[in-house]
């Protein structure tokens, strides 16, 4: 991944958000994406257990929250 | 509830319903393949050991609506530090039910869930209600979420106690593809609570010079308010072997001056495609709340006093592996995969202002300090259909 690329990925969304521009040509095409869609590339592989890591955490720790959203943004449908 | 582990019950339900259900879907845009876990879990760990079931479902019916249902059950029997040296050990147990819909809509998917944990001296409900919108061609995912929980807080030795808790959750998270072989996840979550926080068992310990040990406990006293905010960033990186490494940081601050800070890496490997391997190692630190002391010079030494170890300030290392295996990869009767899944982590908890009082050789205040190991297994079955 290169600095540019980095930082129209970050940025993009922000300024689409404030702009109303939702038409932009994905610099991902969807046949690029097959890696996206392996399992191993999903932040909650196993909801199960991931929300009980959650539990063992919070219980024993002063912080909480922002633990992750389990999914999205993967591209792969 | 008892000594210890009880600030978390109406709080572990947010998280299981803001990242746990919502995070079977999978992404917005299209709903997860139906599943079910059956999971057992363990920790020991500090004098506590805690196991139990835990079942998770996820049924869609036609092609825009998916139900959830999440059974847990906690058995807890403890003899930590805080029971040992200021009451007596205790089993109890703790059970959780959770169900949720979620409807599907064009490129967003919406939430709604609903969670009661209950046990002898502490019930926690919680309502929560999310949306996951796909924006720019499925490049980039937005969630917002809500929660709403309300919990009541009995006392085993006082049939007349009873205490409420108001509990408010808002989450906004953004996970972006970066490039062909990198997604990242930005969370921010700020938390607000109202009500009784402190735990009706827990004591703090004074200096009292007419003691024999030189001090005396006294109840705890919280704040009856607290907000949070945390916000972490994640990061996967596809690597051409078929494996991907992962980072992930988080800050947390809240108004009793609680601050931590974490990060995490990860290895996932694959073998022959039917293993899948991983290692991850986190580390946590942070400091102590306001109120917080391991000794107070007096009784009623202030407004509000507390000697929660986990409001200390502390920090521990986490060491994990797990393993994974599909049994079943290319269907089998209605079953269209199924995973055997076995997950160890050991945590090595370090306190820097929480005393070992059981070390009575030592003056008030200058006993060791208190450290622990505890080891975490869940094993689980997952299949999809």
């Amino acid at each position: 991944m290169n600095g540019k690329c980095l930082i129209k990925a970050l940025a993009l969304p922000a300024v689409l958000l404030l702009t109303g521009c939702a038409d932009i040509e994905p610099w991902v095409k969807p046949y690029e994406r097959a890696h996206l869609a392996d399992p191993i590339m999903q932040f909650g592989r196993n909801p199960v257990s991931d929300t009980y890591i959650i539990h063992v955490y919070q219980s024993r720790e002063g912080a909480r929250g922002a633990e992750g959203e389990s999914g999205g943004g993967c591209g792969c449908n | 509830m008892a000594v210890t582990d009880r600030k978390t019950h109406g709080l572990y339900l947010v998280g299981v319903l803001l990242a746990g259900l919502t995070g079977t879907l999978a992404h917005a845009g299209v709903l997860s393949d139906d599943r079910a876990d059956a999971m057992y879990h363990s920790y020991n760990g500090g004098g506590v050991e805690v196991d139990g079931p835990s079942v998770l479902v996820l049924k869609k019916l036609g092609e825009s609506v998916a139900l959830t249902g999440n059974y847990y059950v906690d058995s807890v029997s403890s003899a930590s530090i805080d029971v040992v040296t200021t009451a007596s050990k205790y089993n109890e147990q703790r059970t959780e039910v959770s169900a949720g819909i979620d409807y599907l809509s064009g490129n967003s998917i919406m939430s709604l869930s609903y969670t009661n944990s209950d046990e002898d001296d502490y019930e926690a409900n919680t309502a929560s209600f999310g949306i996951s919108i796909d924006m720019f061609s499925n490049m980039t995912t937005v969630t917002l979420g809500y929660a709403y929980s309300w919990d009541t807080v009995e006392n085993n030795t006082d049939s007349s106690f009873s205490r409420d808790i108001d509990r408010q959750n808002y989450r906004f998270g953004l996970t972006q593809v970066i490039t062909k072989d990198m997604l990242m996840e930005f969370t921010f979550e700020t938390i607000t609570d109202e009500g009784f926080l402190n735990n009706p068992y827990r004591s703090v310990r004074f200096l009292d010079p007419g003691s024999p040990v030189g001090y005396s406990f006294q109840p705890e006293k919280y704040p009856r308010t607290r907000t949070s905010n945390a916000a972490s960033v994640r990061a996967l990186h596809y690597l051409p072997w078929r494996a991907s490494v992962f980072g992930e940081y988080r800050f947390f601050d809240d108004t009793w001056d609680v601050r931590a800070h974490n990060i995490g890496v990860g290895y996932t490997h694959t073998l022959r495609d039917r293993w899948i391997l991983e290692a991850k190692y986190r580390y946590y630190t942070q400091d102590k709340a306001e109120f917080y002391s391991d000794l107070f010079s007096r009784p009623d030494a202030q407004n509000f006093m507390g000697r929660d170890k986990e409001l200390s300030e502390f920090h521990s290392h986490t060491a994990s592996i797990g393993l994974s295996y599909d049994f079943i990869q290319d269907g089998w009767s209605v079953i269209d995969r199924g995973s055997i899944n076995l997950l160890w982590k050991h945590i090595w908890f370090n306190y820097d202002d929480f005393r070992d009082i059981r070390d009575t050789s030592a003056a008030p205040g200058k006993e060791e300090l208190y450290d622990f190991d505890a080891d975490v297994l869940t094993a689980f079955v997952s299949i999809w259909f």
